[in-house]
């Protein structure tokens, strides 16, 4: 087990590699002056362009350029972002504990939206509810994120007012801003409100929280309603499920201790893909509702051609990746005890 | 979904006996099971009118100035592009200038209007773009956006697929640790990065999908190819001397590529969805270019109306979001039916 984990970490600097190396290659398809434009930082600088190229060594073969850059990198310099005027990792810290907080949330729903209603269709197979469940998700399935998280700003915040975008309300920001006495331990603001012992806050944050979370938990639910269904279904149909019945367990014991835990082994391979389409989602919802995460930050440098920023940002997604990946592996063991790592 | 499969005719069909089926039966049963599928045939209806609605863009919609120039039309017999028997009626349908996916653009107005005011078919966005037309022509951009990145996503895989397959050894294990990181990588942070760096253009948006959508296809192809490889006919052509490339291309590929091609055009629906997906995030096609992510965020700034009237430029995001929502799900209803079809043991 150890092993298995030592060296599928062993596989991050491989990953960091490969991306930014990918990157980088990418990138020597531009000129200087626009690789230029990354470190440009006013007007002043645009007039003395060449000497930006000269002084990052801008037109060095590119392995030089990679290697500079990635000594940057390990020194913890991965450059400034124009789109949040502070240095990228900064940006980083302060905005990745925001969209997990958000994923967090919209993971809960995804799967136990997406299990129950696969489980509810596949014990009641062809009747309504399995009818019904099949459509929903396949509409569920097919609806793009940034159509869903417009419909919703329209109906629940233009028409009826329920909700708001952002991450909180003014008279709150204030109210923890500098110098009131909030202190922001993880900067996850239902933790951190908790921990203040500021309930207003908690109840403010969640209640902003509300419409992209269902906007993400939608499209992903469906997928894990889809595949529950068909991996039940082909559960119950097996011999195990057979005997237990022949022993006279009672009906429920049957479906929800034999079958359900033999049919959730592809739903956890699914989560894998389930957090790339989060990472897919987070960039347009957060967009949609102006909430300050990673993604509205990766569009908007992605935008105003921010490089410096979206490296960062993909680099950092790739890396998360692997890792969530290997969560992935390690909990498909204790969901099914067959499975050796070597 | 399989009704067939339950009746107790169709039972004893599904053992023994399919094994015996000719390849023309077969063919009949996967045909049958696939009409019997209601939502199936309702995909492939919806699927059907789009196709219609965009072999017959020129027809449904009032071409604006510039393109009635370029297709060589005056004021007197402008209307000719939608008479069967002129020439240029063949033109605007197969071979449109380009000026003709630019969005008619009944004003300047900076606001929205709706369609009684502007006399238009859905109404207006903000910039006067006619929303009917860009939903219209939109439909082309995303016939074309889905084929050309399912056409170069799937000689990429085709390729790597099996080379990888055949090859073996180290070089098929270092090409599929190399897939399994694409294949890992999310595909919207990986077009937002591509087409950063090499520009907003609807050309460079299909690269940046293309990009990520191959290693599904690669890793279907080494399966076959690897399937394939042990079968008599390879040994074979090994025995009387053919190179491996002229093996894979005349024996492996030809035997190989018949589900990838389905796998691969059933995925149309989810790579438009992703360019509609940059288009909305500002990364899309030039401005005033006919394609529906766009569309979309045109509808950016106006989702909400005046105080007090939250519906009013409904119009503006309702319409693209449908047609959206429309053609994605009609390419989800096909996919689904064609993988029971594919795997009569899937549920």
């Amino acid at each position: 087990m150890l092993v298995f984990i030592v060296r599928r970490l062993l596989l991050l600097p491989v990953v960091f590699v490969g991306v930014t190396l990918a990157i980088v290659l990418l990138m020597q398809l531009l000129t200087p002056y626009q690789r230029a434009a990354a470190y440009v930082q006013s007007e002043q600088q645009i007039r003395n362009i060449d000497s930006i190229i000269v002084q990052y060594g801008l037109t060095d073969p590119w392995y030089k350029q990679y290697g500079r850059w990635i000594g940057e990198v390990v020194k913890g310099n991965l450059g400034y972002s124009r789109t949040a005027r502070e240095p990228v990792l900064t940006t980083l810290g302060k905005r990745f504990p925001v969209t997990l907080e958000l994923a967090i949330l919209a993971i809960l729903p995804v799967i136990g939206v997406g299990v129950a209603m696969g489980t509810a269709a596949a014990l009641n197979r062809d009747k309504p509810i399995d009818q019904f469940a099949r459509v929903a998700s396949i509409v569920g399935w097919s609806l793009p994120t940034f159509v869903l998280g417009i419909w919703l700003l329209v109906i629940f915040y233009g028409w009826l007012g329920w909700f708001q975008p952002g991450r909180i309300s003014d008279a709150i920001r204030i109210s923890t801003g500098p110098n009131s006495g909030f202190v922001n331990y993880t900067r996850m603001l239902l933790v951190d409100s908790l921990l203040n012992k500021r309930l207003d806050v908690f109840w403010d944050a969640l209640i902003h929280m509300v419409l992209p979370v269902i906007t993400l938990s939608v499209v992903q639910s469906a997928q894990i309603m889809r595949v529950m269904r068909s991996s039940l279904l082909d559960a119950l149909g097996r011999d195990y499920v057979r005997t237990a019945r022949a022993k006279g367990l009672p009906e429920h014991v049957v479906t929800h201790k034999h079958a359900r835990r033999n049919a959730l082994i592809p739903v956890i391979t699914l989560s894998g893909f389930v957090l790339i389409g989060l990472i897919n989602g987070v960039v347009i919802t957060e967009t949609i509702f102006n909430y300050p995460g990673l993604g509205q930050w990766a569009a908007a440098s992605a935008v105003n051609l921010d490089y410096a920023s979206v490296l960062g940002f993909a680099v950092f997604t790739a890396m998360m990746v692997v890792l969530a990946n290997l969560l992935v592996d390690i909990l498909y063991g204790v969901v099914d005890p067959r499975i050796r790592y070597e | 979904m399989t009704p067939d499969t339950d009746t107790p005719q169709n039972l004893e069909s599904i053992g023994s006996a399919e094994e015996h089926l000719d390849q023309p039966a077969r063919k009949g049963r996967a045909w049958k099971r696939f009409r019997r599928n209601p939502l199936a045939v309702v995909g492939l209806i919806m699927v059907a009118g789009f196709v219609l609605i965009a072999t017959l863009a020129p027809v449904l919609t009032e071409l604006p100035r510039s393109c009635l120039r370029d297709l060589e039309l005056t004021a007197a017999n402008q209307h000719d592009y939608r008479n069967p028997v002129k020439p240029v009626f063949w033109k605007a349908i197969f071979a449109p200038p380009k000026s003709c996916f630019t969005i008619a653009r009944v004003s300047f107005s900076t606001q929205p209007a709706d369609a009684a005011t502007t006399k238009t078919v859905l109404g207006t966005t903000s910039g006067g773009y006619d929303i009917f037309y860009g939903l219209v022509w939109g439909t082309r951009t995303a016939f074309k956006v889905g084929l050309i990145v399912v056409g170069i996503a799937f000689a990429i895989g085709i390729i790597i697929g099996s080379l990888s397959g055949y090859i073996g050894g180290v070089f098929d294990n270092l090409v599929m640790r190399f897939t399994d990181i694409v294949i890992s990588l999310p595909s919207l942070v990986v077009a937002l990065v591509v087409v950063m760096v090499l520009g907003k253009s609807i050309e460079n948006i299909m690269l940046a999908i293309a990009v990520t959508a191959w290693p599904s296809y690669a890793r279907l192809m080494r399966g076959e190819v690897l399937r394939i490889k042990e079968e008599e006919y390879v040994a074979g052509a090994r025995a009387i001397g053919r190179r491996p490339l002229g093996i894979i291309g005349r024996h492996v590929l030809p035997n190989a590529i018949g589900p990838i091609v389905i796998v691969a055009s059933l995925d149309i629906g989810s790579i438009v969805l992703t360019a509609a997906a940059l288009s909305f995030l500002g990364l899309g096609a030039e401005i005033g270019y006919a394609d529906w992510g766009q569309m979309i965020s045109f509808a950016r700034d106006w989702i909400l109306g005046p105080p007090g009237k939250p519906f009013y430029f409904w119009y503006v995001s309702f319409w693209p979001g449908l047609i959206i929502l429309l053609f994605v799900l009609a390419w989800n209803l096909l996919g689904d039916a064609f993988r029971d079809v594919l795997d009569p043991q899937s549920k």
